[in-house]
């Protein structure tokens, strides 16, 4: 193990009775990486989460964690880590400060730093205020920074946070995601588990998709959704045309397939382009024959097309190699992988 | 060992506690009653057994044992009632305190805690299984002990003052009851939170561990039957005897209980 990896699990395993929470996860983590776990609920993300921290057995395989055994370092390795976890961290009978200030002792942070130190997380996560107030009056927005300053109280090496945007509203979602970022940029390594598609787009440099336990994809974002369509998806808006006209007009126009009008005014074309060339020759043989064009878009497959058309299983993975093949431990749910490029992220050319 | 951790949770569980409603008002109530109440009535037991069909103080002091008239045969009968009442009766009473502020104390602390959802946070921290069972359950035995004692002492004021007009005399404590203070109760606090963590480790609630835990109350029950009705007499010996039964009990029950408060199965109740 390099010293720069921080995570390394093989063939890592965790079964509840009949029920398989983790297959066989294959996971490496270096330093200053934000890492996303994407799944469904039960997909094994928390359960990844408490294995890796120590605070559940594995049923089979092995995890390093910062250089350490989980299973038999937990104390000392839950030490250099931080949890923000999806349920409450400090009790609503308790003030943000006495919630703070008792896990800043639990952590061990020196004592002459305990006061100044939840002070200063008070501070950033804009607590002060409400310090000596009862957790239960905070609004699920403050309790959502009250847990993540807990989780950085002993200035973590290692951030988990599950759920972090969990329940909040638009604008609590993106303070805390502003807040992900900042450490990211601080260089804090960071397990993220989502739901969040957008979140673990902006935020991780890779994704590691779970489903039922077993990985089904991993890489990072771009790559992912890069990989998932061929060509170039294209939307354009067109004057009132006859739909047959449009579909006529691009058969046979090199580089193009995929074809599908919508005909109304405007008229909705869609299609796939093997290359801009393709999108160039399609534009100019539509303006030709007479066609008004109002829009052309590129449309760039987003995390979340991966993330459904993996869920889907639309489409199998294309070459022994590709993203979804690459996945560890997942050989057969890779081959079940699929996806097809759907509407997502616009960029238009 | 990490006392500082260990210290950290007592300070916390004890000021969450401080805010529980539910949790504070047995915690008041019951030691007013048992600690307050019952021992000033006592100063007016001569009085009541005098009253025309209250005989009934009287005839428990004619049907108590050959053993507890022969202590009680320096005494008066005004002075025999009260010190039945106040030195032997009401001493199997006292023992609820310790054991009840335990049980309510560890049900909050243990079950209450899952019931909460707080619990996963403190499964995190770098504490081992031991420190955090150590912490919860000096936060339920350090109040009981506290309870317990400032109980002592407040019913031997309440006790001497109340029963100085028919006593003329400091009669409380006795040797019994700094033993069932300094012995017994402690064994009794002890069996409450063994107790408890096992329940709490089956159930979800605060209630549910409260309820079921409570059923530890029983054996005192049947110590303040037996000796109202004259099959049980508390001497120094007998209660001395019973401190070591119950920590017998308590130790069975709290290594019992420490098996089940493993963090993995924890986290997967979490």
């Amino acid at each position: 193990m390099t010293p720069e990896r921080v995570i390394e699990t093989r063939g890592l395993t965790r079964r509840f009775g009949a029920v398989t929470a983790v297959d066989a996860l294959d996971l490496t983590v270096e330093r200053g990486e934000v890492v996303g776990l994407l799944g469904h609920n039960g997909a094994g993300k928390t359960t990844t989460v408490r294995l890796l921290n120590g605070v559940l057995a594995p049923s089979a395989g092995s995890a390093l964690v910062l250089g350490l055994d989980p299973a038999a370092d937990g104390v000392a390795l839950r030490r250099r880590c931080g949890v923000s976890t999806e349920t409450p961290s400090v009790d609503d009978r308790l003030t943000g400060r006495q919630g703070l200030t008792f896990f800043a002792e639990v952590y061990g942070v020196a004592p002459a730093r305990v006061v100044a130190r939840v002070d200063e997380l008070l501070a950033a996560f804009d607590l002060s205020a409400a310090a000596d107030q009862r957790v239960g009056t905070y609004s699920k927005g403050m309790r959502q920074r009250l847990t993540l300053a807990r989780a950085l109280l002993h200035e973590p090496e290692l951030l988990f946070l599950d759920e972090p945007s969990a329940g909040l509203d638009p604008v609590a979602a993106r303070e805390v995601d502003e807040r992900i970022a900042r450490l990211r940029e601080a260089g804090t390594t960071v397990l993220l588990c989502t739901h969040n598609l957008a979140q673990a787009q902006a935020l991780c440099d890779r994704v590691v998709v779970l489903e039922r336990g077993l990985v089904v994809a991993s890489g990072a974002p771009s790559a992912l959704a890069a990989d998932l369509g061929a060509g170039l998806a294209v939307r354009a808006l067109l004057g009132a045309a006859e739909s047959h006209d449009v579909r006529s007009l691009l058969t046979g126009t090199e580089g193009v397939e995929g074809i599908d009008v919508v005909a109304g005014d405007p008229c909705e074309l869609r299609f796939e382009a093997r290359d801009q060339a393709a999108i160039a020759a399609s534009v100019r043989t539509l303006v030709r024959a007479g066609v008004e064009v109002f829009a052309v878009e590129r449309q760039v497959p987003s995390l979340e097309d991966v993330y459904f058309a993996l869920h889907r299983g639309e489409r199998r993975s294309r070459e022994p190699g590709g993203w979804a093949a690459e996945a560890s431990g997942s050989t057969a749910a890779a081959a079940e992988a699929s996806g097809s490029a759907a509407a997502g992220g616009e960029e238009r050319t | 060992m990490n006392l500082r951790a260990i210290r950290a949770i007592v300070v916390k569980d004890m000021t969450v506690l401080r805010h529980a409603k539910a949790v504070l008002i047995p915690l008041i109530v019951v030691p007013l009653v048992l600690l307050l109440v019952l021992p000033a009535l006592a100063a007016f037991a001569p009085a009541l057994a005098n009253v025309p069909g209250a005989g009934n103080l009287t005839d428990l002091l004619e049907s108590m044992p050959e053993v507890m008239q022969v202590r009680l045969a320096g005494y008066d009968q005004d002075q025999k009632m009260v010190v039945l009442l106040l030195t032997y009766l009401f001493a199997p009473l006292y023992l609820i305190l310790p054991l009840m502020v335990a049980s309510v104390i560890a049900a909050d602390t243990f079950a209450g805690e899952r019931e909460r959802r707080t619990l996963e946070a403190l499964l995190y921290t770098p504490t081992s299984d031991l420190e955090l069972l150590l912490g919860k359950l000096l936060a339920g035995f350090l109040p009981a002990m506290a309870v317990a004692w400032g109980g002592f002492v407040v019913y031997a004021i309440v006790a001497n003052v109340a029963g100085w007009p028919t006593m003329g005399q400091v009669f409380f404590p006795t040797w019994m009851w700094l033993v069932l203070a300094l012995w017994v109760a402690p064994a009794v606090a002890a069996v409450g939170l063994g107790a408890t963590v096992i329940v709490s480790s089956k159930v979800s609630t605060f209630q549910e561990a409260y309820q079921i835990g409570a059923a530890v109350v029983l054996p005192i029950v049947l110590l303040v039957v037996g000796q109202a009705a004259g099959v049980v007499v508390l001497s120094t010996a007998f209660v001395a005897a019973l401190g070591a039964v119950f920590w017998l009990v308590a130790v069975v029950l709290l290594r019992y209980g420490a098996r089940s408060f493993r963090r993995g199965e924890l986290m997967a109740r979490a």
